[in-house]
C-alpha cells in the first residue's frame, strides 16, 4: 500500500480520516518539544499564560536533535520515547495541539484524551535520525534556547515518513499489528 | 614496563566517540539486512528498509545514525605492565569524550545530577570501566548508549531454585515489557551470575560483543539461539508494529556466583548497537 500524502495543520476533519496502521508522508509545520519543554509549557498554561506557538491544530514532534553540522538544516532528528510526555499530552491536546510524533507506548489517559480531542499519535522510526533529518527543510529555534537539544523549534517538513500508531478513535497499531502477525502464524 | 602518555587515550577516545556514532558495525548491518529478507508484513518491511536507508545515509554523509548519541561508555583493558604518564587518566578520558562530542556534532545528553538535573554541556563524564589484564597494551572500547533502550533494562536476584526456566522467563518478560519503546529490532545483552553490580556489567559487556559471535560455552551458545528465537516469536516486530523481527541478536555473558544466588540482568539495546575498539 502506497503511503498517503497529507499536509498539516492537523484539522479535526483531517485527523478523523487517519486510521491506525496508515502509512503517511507528512508535509507542513511541526514543533519540537521533549520533557523539559513540555514541563515549561504546561506550567505556563496552568498560570493562564500563552505558550511559544499557536497550539490550534498543531503537531508536536518529540525530538532532541544533534547539533547541525555546517551546511545542515538540522542534525540527526529521530523520535524520543513518547511515554515520558504522557503526563503533559492531555493538557497539550486540551488547548488544541492535536498531533504527536514519537515512538513507544502511551498511557490509557493519553488515549482517552485523543478520543476526546480527535488526537492522532504518529510513529517515526526510532533510531532513524539521519533519514528523518532529510525531510526537515527548515528549522528555527523559537523558545527555551537554554535547554539545548530540548529547545523548542519550528520545523518545516516535507514527506516525512510516519505511521499512524493510535488514531482518534483509540485504535492502536501496537495491538492490532502484533495480533495480526501472531494470528497469521496460527 | 611501557610508558603511555594519557594524551594518546584522549585522541583515540575522541575518534572512537565520533566513529561509533556515525558508522554502524558490519555485524549489525548484516543482521538487519538478513531480517529484512525474512519479513513478510508491508509495514515491517517498510520500517526495515528505512532503517537500512538510515545507516547508509549516516555512512555516506558522516552524520550520527541516531540523535541519541548516548552516554559514552568507555571500557579499558589495561595491560599490567603499562605505566600511564602525562596526567590524570580519568581527566584524559573525559577530555576525549568532550572533544568527540563537540567536534563530532554529537548530542550532549548528560545531566550533572540524577535528581536535580542540569546538562553538563559536553556529554561528560564518561561511564568508565577498567580491567587489568596481562601485557603492555591498552584496549579501548567506546560504546555510546542511548537511553530509550537503557530505560527498558532490568536486573533480578533469583533464588537458585528458579533454575534455567526462571532465567528464560525473565528474559522474555523484559522484552515483552519493553515492547515498542526501545526501538525494536533490539539487541539483548544478558548477564548471569556474579554479584549485583558485576551482573549488570556482564549484561552491558554482552552488548559490546559482535552479534554474529557466540558464547564459547556450548550450553550458553544454545541458550543464546533459543532465546533469540523465542523473542522473535513474540510478534512485537520492527518498531513494535508487528512482525517477525523483534530482536536481531542476543548475547549472554556469565560469571561464577554465590551458593545462595543466581543474579540475572537484561540490558536492552536498539538496532543502533554501536561500539568501536582500538588497541594502543
Amino acid at each position: 500500500m502506497a503511503a498517503r500524502k497529507i499536509t498539516l495543520p492537523l484539522t479535526e476533519e483531517l485527523a478523523k480520516t487517519l486510521k491506525a496502521g496508515d502509512e503517511v508522508l507528512v508535509s507542513g509545520v511541526i514543533y519540537t518539544s521533549r520533557d523539559a519543554g513540555h514541563k515549561r509549557m504546561c506550567e505556563s498554561l496552568a498560570k493562564g499564560e500563552d505558550i511559544p506557538f499557536d497550539p490550534k491544530d498543531a503537531t508536536i514532534y518529540y525530538v532532541g536533535p544533534t547539533p547541525a553540522k555546517p551546511g545542515q538544516v538540522i542534525g540527526s532528528a529521530g523520535p524520543t520515547t513518547s511515554g515520558r510526555m504522557d503526563a503533559y499530552a492531555p493538557t497539550m491536546m486540551s488547548v488544541g495541539a492535536r498531533g504527536m510524533i514519537g515512538k513507544g507506548a502511551r498511557l490509557p489517559e493519553v488515549i482517552d484524551a485523543m478520543k476526546k480531542y480527535s488526537g492522532v499519535y504518529f510513529g517515526a522510526i526510532g533510531g532513524a535520525g539521519a533519514l528523518l533529518a532529510k525531510c526537515i527543510k527548515k528549522a528555527d529555534l523559537i523558545a527555551f534556547e537554554d535547554l539545548g537539544a530540548e529547545a523548542l523549534r519550528r520545523l518545516e517538513v516535507e514527506d516525512m515518513p510516519l505511521v499512524v500508531i493510535i488514531d482518534s478513535e483509540g485504535n492502536n497499531l501496537y495491538e492490532i499489528g502484533r495480533k495480526a502477525y501472531l494470528d497469521s502464524k496460527k | 614496563m611501557r610508558d603511555i602518555n594519557v594524551s594518546q587515550l584522549t585522541d583515540v577516545i575522541e575518534k572512537l566517540c565520533i566513529e561509533a556514532n556515525y558508522y554502524l558495525p558490519g555485524d549489525v548491518k548484516c543482521a538487519i539486512k538478513t531480517c529484512r529478507a525474512c519479513e513478510d508484513g508491508e509495514i515491517a518491511k517498510g520500517v526495515l528498509d528505512n532503517i537500512i536507508k538510515n545507516f547508509e545515509i549516516a555512512d555516506a554523509e558522516s552524520v550520527p545514525i541516531c540523535q541519541d548519541t548516548g552516554m559514552a561508555c568507555v571500557f579499558l583493558e589495561i595491560g599490567q605492565d603499562v605505566h600511564f604518564v602525562g596526567g590524570d587518566l580519568t581527566d584524559a578520558i573525559n577530555e576525549g569524550v568532550r572533544r568527540g562530542y563537540g567536534n563530532g556534532y554529537l548530542r550532549k545528553s548528560v545531566v550533572k545530577d540524577p535528581v536535580r538535573r542540569g546538562n553538563t554541556g559536553d556529554n561528560t563524564p564518561a561511564m568508565i570501566t577498567t580491567e587489568i589484564v596481562p601485557g603492555e597494551n591498552v584496549k579501548i572500547t567506546v560504546g555510546p548508549k542511548g537511553f530509550g533502550s537503557e530505560n527498558m533494562s532490568m536486573i533480578r536476584m533469583f533464588k537458585p531454585s528458579a533454575g534455567l526456566q526462571g532465567i528464560k522467563d525473565f528474559i522474555l518478560e523484559v522484552v515483552e515489557t519493553a515492547g515498542p519503546n526501545p526501538c525494536p529490532p533490539m539487541v539483548v545483552g544478558v548477564g548471569i551470575g556474579g554479584t549485583f553490580d558485576k551482573c549488570a556489567l556482564l549484561a552491558k559487556k554482552a552488548l559490546m560483543r559482535p552479534i554474529d559471535s557466540e558464547n564459547p560455552d556450548p550450553f550458553y551458545a544454545d541458550l543464546e539461539k533459543e532465546m533469540l528465537e523465542k523473542i522473535n516469536e513474540l510478534g512485537i516486530g520492527p518498531q513494535g508494529f508487528g512482525g517477525k523481527t523483534t530482536a536481531i541478536g542476543l548475547n549472554i555473558e556469565t560469571l561464577p556466583t554465590h551458593i545462595a544466588g543466581m543474579p540475572c540482568a537484561v540490558n536492552i539495546n536498539c538496532h543502533v548497537t554501536r561500539h568501536k575498539t582500538e588497541v594502543i
